[in-house]
């Protein structure tokens, strides 16, 4: 309970003097997995999207390694980009493992799959013939396809913030593949296991609210940029 | 229907409770007997104490003799000093001289023994960048990991391990920082397969050295000598410390049995044991027995 | 005759899983521009299929489609240009979540018109939506949302319009606008419609000619007096008296 009580008051101390280690750990996680996010949408929106709205023989195996992808274990995700970038492994020569680089890598791969099937889910979720009626106002493939996402648009915005919620929250891959170096690759989820280990629950639990505060503040920023960009009822 | 599901959440709840019910009833202590049901004992202690192995024999002996269920809670010495500082573990066996000082002297756990010790030793990249292969004393090839501005894996965690290298930067009058300095944060093993590909240096024990020397073929023992006995640098020696939990701050801890294993682990019989622990796999011992009857029986070692 | 917009030449039109063909027209068939052809027939017989080969939204299995001069077949896909001069206005109107004039812009916005605004007003109202301008599409009744349906593809100035039972679901009210509003573009722009109804009564407000489909089969064409007062085939004439027939 004690614990509780000071893990609260640290995290306001904390926060309120701007420790300079503490600010560059936000910003490193916010980076990684901003960037991880940005680039997992450009893979996951089209592929979730396609899933949705095509008809092909081996659909139902791709949805369902989609489903598969989507409960994939980030620590196992972790190890394959680790045995990839490992000196030993075939991609050794980048020389990113340990770095900023591999971790955005590795949540890209676990947010794809996440963004793809929320995507998937959502694009599905609107009236299919309005494809072919907005198909038959003269609208491309390609302009129907996007006023589909757009009526989706409320799920695809889910998917995001599923993906983004997933990856800023994740700590076994980016242990595993960043290796959680002070001042080069640690991140709150990471500063945090460190913490709990340690012995220091209340520094532990105040990181654990900063990530709680961030993960609220732009949840709440998605929301009313999502009620703005809606139509206006009557 | 509705009727159905929800006398089906009725009986699940009904279900759940009665299951918490039977294991929440603290089980009767009877010690006489060995039919009884067998009483529970929390150990915390280090990751590295439970790599080793050596919990893994030495528990399931002490559980037969005792009729008692140990259970292991293998965290890092920060953490679990403060399993017992919560009362939420019975007894310690850590590897941290000054925190278990502090342990014992805010009252936390009482009757500290000394139990056994391994050794740290500094490992490095076979090329050896820093020139440091030999040195004697670790404090003076920190001197010089530092003055080369090699690459060093911290474990950064404040274990036991990281409590020591501090000690040793402290002994060598350098404060690390910069670009070749890595804190890492994490476990032995996590940290030695972390400077095998980076090309880093780092102090580990030898216990898990020996364990994982086969998956890191870029390393080598750089100072600390291939045995434990070869290590020149007394300040290397990592003794283990075992402490019941004080019962007047918990009265819930099994202090009867807490106690019971202190001195088990520290009689000569199994003192002995864990002279000759590993030797088999590893042609030598990983530690080296350290308890007052052991020194009583062993007076020249 | 005055020109002729389709011709259809042995169309058939099967869907895989189903053995029998949706539609399967032993003759052809020919719509002149500027005309209100009719399609009756009860429910299943095929009406909405042959209209969306007409809107060239399926291909047929087999046969031709000559539509303003250009022969597609089940291989030949329609051209864009070609596309965008047909409207489909569906049976159960799906219109985006937004504004009403918003949905009404798309099929200009698609074509990369840039001034809709003159051109939305005016088909508004046309269809007497003008109030309903920024009005979420999703608060509109059932009448007002088909009057929508057809704004927006009026807004597009088709070379035809087809109409998939516009007002099947609706109140008497609203089924005597939606009539007015076809007859009254029909009289100003001379735009060709396909309309399909189940509705007898309709057709003989409306057409101009009549078809009869049944069981995928095109029974009789005629022209509306012909069909209602004189029908060549006994199944039309049971049809017309509004007796059962299969």
């Amino acid at each position: 309970m004690t614990d509780l009580v000071s893990g609260f008051l640290q995290a306001i101390e904390l926060l309120r003097r701007g420790d300079t280690s503490l600010s560059q750990i936000v910003v490193l996680s916010l980076q990684v997995s901003g960037i991880a996010l940005v680039i997992a949408a450009l893979f996951g929106l089209p592929l979730g999207t396609w899933l949705a709205l095509s008809r092909f023989r081996t659909r139902g195996l791709a949805i369902a390694l989609i489903y598969t992808g989507m409960g994939l274990p980030p620590v196992v995700v972790g190890l394959f980009v680790y045995l990839f970038l490992s000196h030993a492994g075939p991609l050794g020569f980048l020389n990113w493992l340990f770095t900023p680089n591999a971790m955005v890598v590795a949540q890209i791969i676990i947010a794809t799959p996440l963004i793809a099937g929320f995507a998937m889910a959502a694009v599905m979720g609107v009236d299919p013939e309005l494809r072919q009626q907005l198909h038959s106002l003269g609208a491309t493939r390609v302009q129907a396809t996007l006023a589909v996402l757009r009526e989706a648009r409320v799920g695809v915005v889910v998917a995001l913030v599923a993906g983004f919620g997933g990856i800023i929250s994740e700590v076994g891959a980016v242990m595993l593949v960043g290796g959680n170096i002070e001042g080069a690759t640690r991140v709150l989820t990471t500063a945090i296991v460190l913490e709990t280990r340690q012995g220091q629950f209340d520094r532990a639990l105040a990181l654990g609210l900063i990530l709680l505060v961030l993960s609220f503040f732009i949840n709440l920023v998605v929301f009313v940029l999502q009620s703005r960009g809606a139509p206006a009822k009557v | 229907m509705r009727r159905l599901i929800s006398l089906i959440l009725v009986a699940l709840v009904l279900a759940l409770l009665a299951a918490c019910g039977t294991a929440a009833s603290p089980v009767p202590a009877n010690t006489a007997a060995t039919t009884a049901p067998p009483q529970t004992l929390t150990l915390a202690t280090t990751t590295s104490t439970q790599d080793s192995g050596l919990l893994d024999v030495l528990i399931p002996m002490f559980e037969k003799q005792y009729n008692v269920k140990v259970k292991v809670v293998a965290v890092g010495t920060g953490q679990a000093l403060k399993l017992g500082t919560d009362g939420n573990a019975d007894v310690v066996l850590v590897h941290a001289r000054k925190q278990e000082d502090d342990f014992v002297a805010a009252g936390d756990g009482i009757n500290r023994r000394d139990v056994m010790y391994n050794d740290f030793i500094i490992v490095g990249p076979s090329g050896d960048p820093a020139k440091i292969a030999g040195m004697k004393l670790a404090a003076d090839a920190f001197k010089q990991i530092a003055i080369q501005q090699s690459s060093f894996a911290s474990r950064g965690d404040k274990s036991g391990t990281n409590t020591k290298e501090l000690d040793i930067w402290s002994a060598a009058s350098i404060a690390p920082k910069g670009a070749w300095y890595l804190s890492v944060g994490q476990g032995m093993g996590e940290t030695l397969t972390f400077a095998n590909e980076k090309g880093a240096y780092t102090l580990g024990d030898r216990a898990t050295w020996l364990a994982q020397k086969n998956k890191l073929p870029s390393l080598t023992i750089v100072v600390g000598g291939n045995r434990i006995e070869e290590n020149a640098d007394k300040s290397l020696l990592n003794p283990y410390g075992v402490i019941p939990v004080n019962p007047a701050k918990h009265p819930n801890v099994n202090i009867k049995m807490a106690e019971q294993f202190a001195v088990w682990l520290t009689s000569l019989d199994t003192q002995n044991f864990i002279a000759h622990y590993s030797v088999d796999k590893f042609g030598q011992s990983l530690f080296h027995p350290d308890s007052a009857e052991w020194h009583k029986a062993n007076p020249t070692q | 005759m005055s020109e002729i917009l389709y011709r259809l030449e042995r169309i058939t039109k099967n869907y895989g899983e189903r053995r029998t063909a949706a539609v399967a027209l032993d003759e052809s068939l020919v719509i002149a521009r500027g005309e209100i052809f009719v399609l009756v027939g009860p429910s299943g017989a095929g009406k909405s299929t042959l209209l969306r080969l007409l809107g060239l939204i399926e291909p047929p299995s087999s046969g031709t489609l000559e539509f303003l001069g250009a022969r597609l077949d089940a291989h030949t896909q329609p051209s864009l240009v070609l596309r965008r001069r047909v409207v489909l206005v569906f049976q159960r109107p799906i219109l985006l979540s937004a504004s009403v004039g918003a949905n009404i812009a798309y099929g200009l916005q698609v074509r990369g018109v840039r001034k809709v605004e003159a051109k939305v007003d005016c088909v508004l109202e046309q269809v007497g939506l003008h109030a309903l301008k920024h009005a979420s599409a999703y608060t509109l009744s059932g009448g007002e949302a088909q009057r929508v349906a057809l704004a927006r593809a009026l807004v597009v100035q088709p070379d035809v319009l087809l109409l998939d039972e516009p007002t099947a679901n609706l109140d008497p009210y609203n089924v005597a606008l939606i009539e007015q509003i076809i007859q009254a573009i029909h009289r100003e722009k001379q735009t060709t419609i396909v309309l399909v109804t189940h509705n007898i009564f309709q057709a003989r407000r409306l057409a101009e000619r009549v078809g009869l489909l049944l069981s995928g089969k095109l029974i009789e064409v005629g022209t509306r007096e012909q069909f209602f007062e004189q029908p060549r085939d006994p199944r039309t004439r049971a049809f017309v008296n509004g007796e059962m027939i299969y």
